[in-house]
């Protein structure tokens, strides 16, 4: 095999690994936009602040403790012990879901029945009050992320892919990095698990059908706020599940809530109401904007990773503004 | 025919009509200055077919509404098996056992016709959320048990040929009678029909007459429906009760109803001779 098509093969494979990784932060937006019309600006603060939330209690940091200081003229930063990861996954959990009940109770109940645009500043607001509270609970520095996911290349997939290559030329292997197959595993099986739980119980159907129809679902038993405070959890632990990928990959700070940005493009791709949109348009870009980078970046001077996803967004407004998948926009003259 | 809320009679056709089991007592209800429903009484009887009927914008959809709690009337009592209802929500109400459908078919358009069903029976499932997650031993079993009572009402439906179409493909009628199927799925002590054989022609219509007919025959259930075609609706039902401009102009058997002269009046209009 010549060195160029297994460079390409290992392009592709880390695009559409990165591509699993937009999908995740596009899947917590879908599952608002598809339950309650709502688009959830707030949704890539929600990973970092799930991030930030997991780091402190891993590493038993005292919440608040730059405030309790400053008013008390404390001196406290750690409670001195350490929680296993996951039960500090679990306890981060539950902190996404009293956040999904207190958005609803304190939000969204108030704001029923009013025009999406009302919604979404409130959501935009709600990203700004969590970034703050993120900030105030934790403290501001990067921090460092491990959840025991194995990182750095893969030595035996270099070694084996290595010899692949035609005798005599350079080719040094494939660099796959660990985290990043890991990462793809867990999102696949949260999507398989989100995929059962939506067609095989009643929960799931009660999602689905609140989606559809509001009223039918209320004339059928389902009461709303309850299937919004279980949708903004979903939300939340993906939005956890994201935090942790995004985190152990480039460290907890604040630009991670920026990966928001890179899911509006899946989003158009996808459509904004389709599951399996938002997972095609993520692996499109990924594969897209790697290959992009890969074939045509050296002859414009690379960098191209920063704009591509957004140009083939832009065409897909043009062309088939609806997305791949998202409910065809007919209106009747 | 009078009777007591207690007494039971039987129909020319041998079915048992028991006490009444929803009472509607002086209701009024208004938007605004707008009077859509204004002071009207009546009741249901356990085991009946119920219409009401009224020309276009009489408030029997408003009725409905009222009954089902889209809609609180500002004065007047709603009874439910012998006790007075608090103000519900429309889900708490479904909870009571009350399932309807929507005049302009209200379904899960996304969801195939059995998922439809299935979710109709969201009330009779018990499961907490977590056994759910993991489709834990008890939650498995109540699928189970729940889908085959699905599939019974699918097969007294006749619609085995759509179980797993998704339901926006399906025909007008034919998504008439899933809605149909999916109220039926809660096993309802009371069930609202807001115009079944509304837009159909006359083929379809049998076909929802005779339906409705057996729902009643065959599961004992109270129904109480709204609609437009006198016709049908003398045929299939019990008692009527006719409303004209929000008030009630008339109640009583489909004879009855069908000689009162104020029923021939808001009908026919006014014809003094």
């Amino acid at each position: 095999m010549s060195p160029t098509f297994l460079y390409t093969v290992e392009v592709i494979l880390n695009g559409l690994m990165a591509g699993v990784m937009y999908a995740l932060v596009a899947l917590g937006f879908v599952l608002i936009f598809k339950a309650s019309g709502i688009f959830n600006y707030a949704q890539g603060v929600m990973a970092l602040f799930a991030a930030l939330t997991l780091v402190g209690i891993q590493q038993g940091q005292v919440p608040f403790s730059h405030l309790i200081n400053a008013v008390f003229g404390t001196d406290i930063h750690h409670f001195g012990w350490t929680v296993p990861t996951l039960l500090a996954i679990l306890l981060s959990l539950c902190v996404m879901i009293l956040f999904a009940w207190l958005v609803n109770r304190l939000i969204l109940r108030h704001l029923v029945n009013q025009e999406p645009i009302i919604l979404f500043m409130a959501t935009i607001g709600l990203a700004y009050f969590m970034e703050g509270l993120g900030d105030l609970m934790w403290g501001s520095d990067i921090k460092r992320l491990d959840v025991g996911l194995p990182s750095g290349g893969s030595f035996w997939l270099e070694d084996v892919t290595a010899g692949w290559a035609a005798e005599g030329s350079e080719y040094y292997g494939m660099y796959i990095d660990l985290l990043d197959v890991w990462a793809t595993m867990i999102a696949v099986t949260l999507v398989i698990v989100l995929t059962l739980f939506s067609q095989y119980t009643k929960t799931g159907r009660a999602l689905r059908a609140v989606a559809d129809d509001h009223q039918a679902a209320l004339s059928v038993g389902i009461s709303l706020k309850a299937i919004w405070v279980i949708v903004w959890s979903i939300a939340g632990f993906v939005a956890l599940v994201a935090g942790i990928m995004w985190g152990a990959k480039l460290g907890v700070q604040f630009s991670l809530s920026l990966i928001a940005l890179k899911a509006l493009p899946v989003l158009m791709l996808g459509g904004f109401t389709s599951i399996p949109g938002a997972i095609v348009g993520g692996l499109i870009i990924g594969v897209g904007e790697k290959l992009f980078e890969f074939s045509i970046g050296p002859m414009i001077g690379g960098a191209t990773e920063n704009w591509f996803a957004y140009v083939l967004a832009l065409l897909f407004l043009v062309f088939r503004p609806q997305g791949l998948f998202g409910e065809k926009i007919i209106e009747r003259v | 025919m009078s009777l007591d809320s207690s007494q039971t009679m039987t129909t020319p056709d041998g079915r048992t009509i028991g006490g009444v089991v929803m009472e509607m007592k002086h209701i009024t209800l208004r938007f605004g200055g707008v009077v859509a429903i204004k002071d009207i009484s009546f009741d249901i009887r356990e085991g009946e077919i119920r219409a009401i009927i009224g020309p276009n914008g009489a408030g029997k959809s408003s009725m409905l509404n009222v009954i089902n709690g889209f809609y609180h009337p500002q004065e007047g009592e709603v009874w439910f098996e012998g006790k007075r209802r608090k103000p519900m929500k429309p889900h708490e109400i479904a909870h009571q056992g009350i399932a309807r459908t929507f005049q302009n078919i209200a379904l899960f358009k996304g969801m195939t016709t059995l998922d439809n069903i299935m979710t109709g029976r969201f009330t009779r499932m018990k499961a907490p959320w977590w056994q759910q997650a993991i489709w834990a031993g008890p939650a498995e079993r109540e699928e189970v048990a729940n889908r085959e009572v699905v599939e019974k009402i699918i097969d007294f439906l006749e619609i085995q040929a759509i179980r797993k179409t998704p339901v926006g493909r399906l025909p007008y009628g034919l998504q008439k009678r899933v809605e149909l199927g999916r109220a039926l799925g809660a096993e309802p002590r009371l069930l609202l029909l807001d115009e079944p054989m509304a837009g159909m022609n006359v083929e379809e219509k049998e076909d929802m007459s005779r339906f409705i007919l057996d729902v009643n025959d065959e599961f004992g259930t109270t129904i109480a429906l709204i609609e437009h075609d006198m016709g049908v609706v003398m045929d299939i039902s019990d008692r009527v009760v006719v409303m004209d401009y929000g008030a009630k102009i008339g109640d009583g058997t489909p004879d009855e109803v069908r000689n009162n002269p104020a029923v021939i009046d808001a009908y026919l209009g006014v014809a003094h001779d």
